[in-house]
Formats: structure tokens, C-alpha cells, sequence
């Protein structure tokens, strides 16, 4: 217990760090990136949970995350001063609709951003929650191929729909105003307070998969993940777990999604794209598949990499090598938990004795 | 894609047979080096473990291809006729490269027949895809058999985007969605049962061809990930495919 929040405090107190140290060194521009990492990291942990934990692999995040960016880009910018009826007039009075001022400064009545978030997360567990049923029932690579699926059918929906902006994406989205003061937006005069929203945020989903874990529903999880049959005849309804957690990672993905958006003022089709959900995958392997402190370290770095363009051009295919060694050479992740005991084991001992399971 | 676009480019200085034939060696010896250098020496390898190892390919050997190729849209020549000419069937016109196409696949497809049921070879390689442990303990050499199969679908492959380039063209991210459509294709038709993989083919074409009655036509794509994932959720044995055999196999 008391290590676990050592950890989260450790953790804290880096984020902390990095900001000061970007403050005295004058590198306050950095933070952006590391802004935008924050909710990368969202995605991630949601999915470690779901790989590392359920047991169950998932090619597809990143349609969920587009599927809570788009719907809430698009009720913060779809223009709604030309509808009437009761339905709308209704919204308005009871402050769901706000007014604003786009860009060049006509007024727009919009769906307030809370409400879209709201509308985004609950619209992404939907479909989560019915897709997720019959996906989950599969196994091994047929699992991994229709959540691939899913995620193509996102990218090709978003970018072949007009009023989604196709190709070009939503922009102009505006800030999401939290409480007085806190503005969810990319404005350099907000960016400390940004930073330390969503990384808070990050911690605070951490804490929340951290007590999961380790709660009975976590216990129960590991016993799926372990032998399937064996957990359901144990009287572990193995299904609703599985589909539960896939829910969850979805919705934070679809969390994530949505304040990036606002965060960047936009959304565009290749947050939906397959290289995305690749990289995600990827980053959970890298950080040791149930090794939730793995897989946000690693975030944290190459996304930050990654978002700062220091692979260039070479970027899709640095995390495709990624995930070609880590299945090569460490198939149950890189990070483990027990990597120090394993070195010990394997540097102590006659390395043929490694093959056997 | 490997095969298009090599082809296209081997083109340039040489007459077309014998740059598609090339191409189609190089695109092979691609494929069993993808084989032994990603797959071969991996102690008993779970199927998603190597699912995701090519999937870790695909991504590479597009990004090489946007290296090598860069963005451009490509294609090779029609093999006979232009792209305006066309043949009349019984009073239907149909451009000469379209039977180039059809001819070629149901040529393959009767290759592939001949190979697994009358070669030793195909009887071996369908030995190991039943029971690779029972086909060790008779004497067949289980991994050259994934190599061999992997050259084998590479070559076809290759072959395939060689004829329909000059149709479809040909680009460095075209690889992608096709093997989507392939897996598609491969689970409708029952895996393993190459005519059934035909029949499914054309379902899926003809399906995906005439959702733009119905639908905008950047859906298409859309159209036939649905299929699969309406296949996989009903009837994981495929169309063609028995379910006995299926029962076999983990989804």
C-alpha cells in the first residue's frame, strides 16, 4: 500500500522536476509537447490495463480515441443558431448551448464542452460496450484482426465523412474552460497550468488502475489472464470482466481524445490511423505489458521523442522496429516487473535451462 | 505492393515479361528472407506473436517503400491494348486488362490446387497445416515448409499487384489494406480452402462494388472490415469453410 503511493509520489515529483527544470533553463516551450504526451499517456495506461492485465490485445485505441476527439470537436464547432424547435430552445435555456466568437469574430452557438465530453465518453462506451461483446470473444490473432478492424473503419468513417472535415479534420475548436481560470487550450499563457492538468490527470488515472489492480476485480483479472477456463470455473464471470476493463480503456482513450483536441484546438484523420493504434501497442510492449509504471515511463519518453519529431522522417518505422524486437526478443514485454530477478537468474546460471517455460 | 512496384520500376530498362518475372523472383526471395530472418528460429511462436512480428514488417517495408519510391502514385502499362480499348464479350465491352487479371488469378488458383493435391510437396505443406508434430514424426522438415509457404504467398502476391497495377496503380501505403482484405477474404472462404478463397474473393468484390449504390464511395474500404468482423462474430468457419474443421482451430 504505502509503496504503491511512494510510486505515485515518486512520479509526481518528476513531473514536477522536468517543469522547474524547463523554467530555469528557459525551455518553457517543451512543455507543449510534454502537454500533449500527457494525454498520449491517457491512451496508454488505459491500454496496458487491457493488454497487460485482461490479457487481451487491442489494435484499435486510437479509433477510440478519435471516436471521443471527433464528437467533441465537432459539437463545439458545429454552428447551431440556425435550428429551432423545442429541442434546442430547451438546450439553450438550461446553459448547454454557449455563445461564442470564432476567428474572424461572427458569433456561433455551440454545445457547451462539458456536455460534449460527456456526449464523446458515453457515445465511444457505447460503442465499446457493443462492439466489445462479440470482439472479445475471439482469441489470439483473430482478436487482434478485428480490432484492427474496427480501428480502419473509424479512419475511413472520419476521413470520408464531409461534416467531419474529411481529410482536413476539424479545426478551431475551442478551449475547455474547467473551472474560472483553468482553460483547457494550447494558449502559451496557460501552458504551466495545462501541464500540470494533464499530467494530474495521468497520476489520477493511475491511482484509479493502481487500487483496480490491486482490488478483487484486479485479482480476478490476473486469474483470467493466467487460465481463462480455470478463473470461470472458479465462478469468475470472465466475459463481464473482460469486456468491463476493454470498456474502460476505451474510455480513457476517448478522455484523452477529447481534451487533446481542445488542447489543440483540433483533430485530424490520422489520430484514427492504424499506425497510431501500432504505436500504442508498441509503447504497452516496450513498458512491459503489465507494468503499468513500464509503459507510462515509456510513454513519457518516446512520445515526447516522437511529438519533439527527433525520429523524423523515420517515425512510423521506429515503432515498428519497436514492435518487431520486443516480440523477437521479449515477447512478454521489455519492462517487466521481474527483469532484475530474470538477469540475475539468467547471468547466474546455464542459459539453456531458459528455454523451457 | 513489393511486387508493383519493383515491377514498375524494373520496367524502366527492361521489356515488361521479364520485369514482372523479376520482380516476382525478387519479391519472393523478400519473403522467405522475412521468414528466416523474423519468424524461423522463434521457439514454438504464439500465432498473435507472429501476427503482430509481420504486422511490424508491413510497417517497415511500407516505410522503406516511401523511402525508395516516395509518394508517387505508380503503374505499369497495359499488357495488351490501352487503357481506352476494350473487347467485346457478347456484346459487353471489357477492357483487355481485366481478362489479363481473371485469367491470371484462376490460372493461380489452378496452380495452387495442382500443387496441394497432386505435388508432394503441396501434400507435405498441407501435412504440417494439420498436424505439424505428426508431420515432423514422418520425416517432413516443418520449418522449410513455412518458408516454402511464405514464398509461395509472397510470390502470389507479387504476381497479383504486377497484373492489377495497371488497373488500380500502385503506391507505397497500398499494401495495407489489401492484406486486410486478404484476411477478409482468407477467414470468408474457410482458411485453407483456396477455391472457397476465389468464391469468398468475388463476394467480397462484387459487395463492396455495389455498397456505393447505397453509400459514399469512401466508405468502401469501411464496407468490407464490416464483413469481416460480421464473419468473425457469426460463423468464424467462413462460408465455404466446415465447421468441423473450424472446431479444431482456437478463434
Amino acid at each position: 500500500m504505502a509503496r504503491r503511493y511512494f510510486a505515485v509520489a515518486a512520479f509526481s515529483g518528476l513531473i514536477v522536476a522536468i517543469q522547474l527544470a524547463t523554467l530555469f533553463t528557459g525551455t518553457g516551450f517543451y512543455l507543449t509537447q510534454l502537454t500533449m504526451t500527457a494525454y498520449y499517456s491517457l491512451v496508454i495506461i488505459g491500454l496496458c490495463m487491457l493488454i497487460g492485465y485482461a490479457g487481451q490485445i487491442s489494435l484499435g485505441h486510437a479509433g477510440f480515441f478519435a471516436l471521443g476527439g471527433y464528437v467533441a470537436a465537432f459539437l463545439t464547432t458545429c454552428d447551431l443558431k440556425s435550428q429551432h424547435g423545442a429541442f434546442f430552445s430547451l438546450l439553450e435555456k438550461s446553459g448547454a448551448l454557449v455563445f461564442r466568437h470564432d476567428v474572424y469574430g461572427g458569433s456561433l452557438l455551440t454545445v457547451h464542452p462539458w456536455l460534449a465530453c460527456a456526449a464523446a465518453i458515453l457515445l465511444t462506451a457505447a460503442v465499446a460496450y457493443l462492439v466489445g461483446g462479440p470482439v472479445l470473444k475471439l482469441k489470439g490473432h483473430y482478436l487482434a484482426m478485428a480490432t484492427l478492424g474496427i480501428g480502419i473503419i473509424v479512419y475511413r468513417i472520419v476521413l470520408g465523412t464531409e461534416f467531419l472535415g474529411a481529410a482536413d479534420g476539424i479545426s478551431e475548436v475551442p478551449g475547455f474552460p474547467l473551472t474560472a481560470g483553468l482553460v483547457i487550450t494550447g494558449a502559451s499563457s496557460s501552458r504551466v497550468s495545462n501541464y500540470y492538468l494533464a499530467w494530474g490527470l495521468v497520476i489520477l488515472g493511475m491511482v484509479l488502475l493502481l487500487n483496480l489492480i490491486h482490488s478483487r476485480v484486479g485479482r480476478a483479472l490476473a486469474a483470467v489472464h493466467g487460465a481463462e477456463d480455470a478463473a470461470g470455473a472458479m465462478g469468475i464471470p470472465t466475459a463481464r470482466y473482460k469486456l468491463n476493463v476493454f470498456v474502460l480503456s476505451a474510455v480513457f482513450a476517448a478522455l484523452a481524445g477529447v481534451l487533446l483536441t481542445h488542447y489543440n484546438g483540433g483533430i485530424g484523420p490520422s489520430e484514427a490511423g492504424v499506425m497510431k493504434s501500432v504505436r500504442y501497442v508498441a509503447i504497452v510492449a516496450i513498458g512491459g505489458m503489465a507494468n503499468l509504471w513500464g509503459a507510462l515511463s515509456m510513454s513519457l519518453v518516446l512520445n515526447y521523442l516522437s511529438l519533439r519529431g527527433y525520429f523524423g522522417t523515420y517515425d512510423d518505422a521506429v515503432f515498428g522496429v519497436i514492435l518487431i524486437l520486443i516480440m523477437l526478443f521479449a515477447p512478454d514485454g521489455l519492462l517487466r516487473r521481474h527483469l532484475l530477478s530474470d538477469l540475475k537468474r539468467v547471468f547466474s546460471r546455464d542459459p539453456s535451462e531458459e528455454e523451457a517455460p | 505492393m513489393l511486387g508493383g512496384m519493383t515491377a514498375v520500376t524494373l520496367n524502366q530498362f527492361l521489356p515488361m515479361p521479364l520485369a514482372i518475372l523479376l520482380a516476382v523472383v525478387l519479391t519472393t526471395i523478400v519473403g522467405a528472407l522475412i521468414e528466416i530472418v523474423f519468424i524461423r528460429w522463434l521457439y514454438k511462436p504464439s500465432v498473435l506473436r507472429m501476427v503482430i512480428i509481420t504486422i511490424g514488417v508491413s510497417i517497415l517495408i511500407r516505410e522503406i517503400a516511401l523511402h525508395v519510391w516516395g509518394e508517387g502514385v505508380k503503374a505499369l502499362p497495359y499488357f495488351t491494348g490501352s487503357s481506352i480499348s476494350s473487347i467485346n464479350l457478347g456484346g459487353v465491352y471489357v477492357s483487355s486488362q481485366v481478362l489479363w487479371v481473371v485469367g491470371v488469378g484462376a490460372l493461380a488458383v489452378a496452380a495452387l490446387t495442382a500443387f496441394f493435391n497432386l505435388t508432394m510437396l503441396g501434400r507435405q505443406m498441407r501435412a504440417c497445416a494439420a498436424n505439424r508434430d505428426a508431420a515432423r514424426l514422418c520425416g517432413i522438415d516443418a520449418g522449410n515448409m513455412v518458408t516454402l509457404s511464405f514464398m509461395i504467398s509472397a510470390a502470389i502476391g507479387a504476381i497479383g499487384g504486377a497484373v492489377v497495377c495497371p488497373i488500380t496503380y500502385v503506391q507505397y501505403d497500398s499494401g495495407t489494406p489489401l492484406a486486410i482484405k486478404g484476411f477478409t477474404v482468407a477467414i470468408l472462404g474457410g482458411l485453407g480452402n483456396s477455391t472457397g478463397a476465389v468464391g469468398a474473393g468475388m463476394i467480397l468484390g462484387i459487395l463492396e462494388s455495389f455498397s456505393i449504390w447505397v453509400l459514399p464511395t469512401a466508405y468502401k474500404e469501411a464496407i468490407s472490415i464490416a464483413i469481416l468482423l460480421a464473419i468473425l462474430f457469426v460463423k468464424p468457419s467462413g462460408i465455404f469453410g466446415s465447421a468441423e474443421a473450424a472446431r479444431l482451430k482456437e478463434f
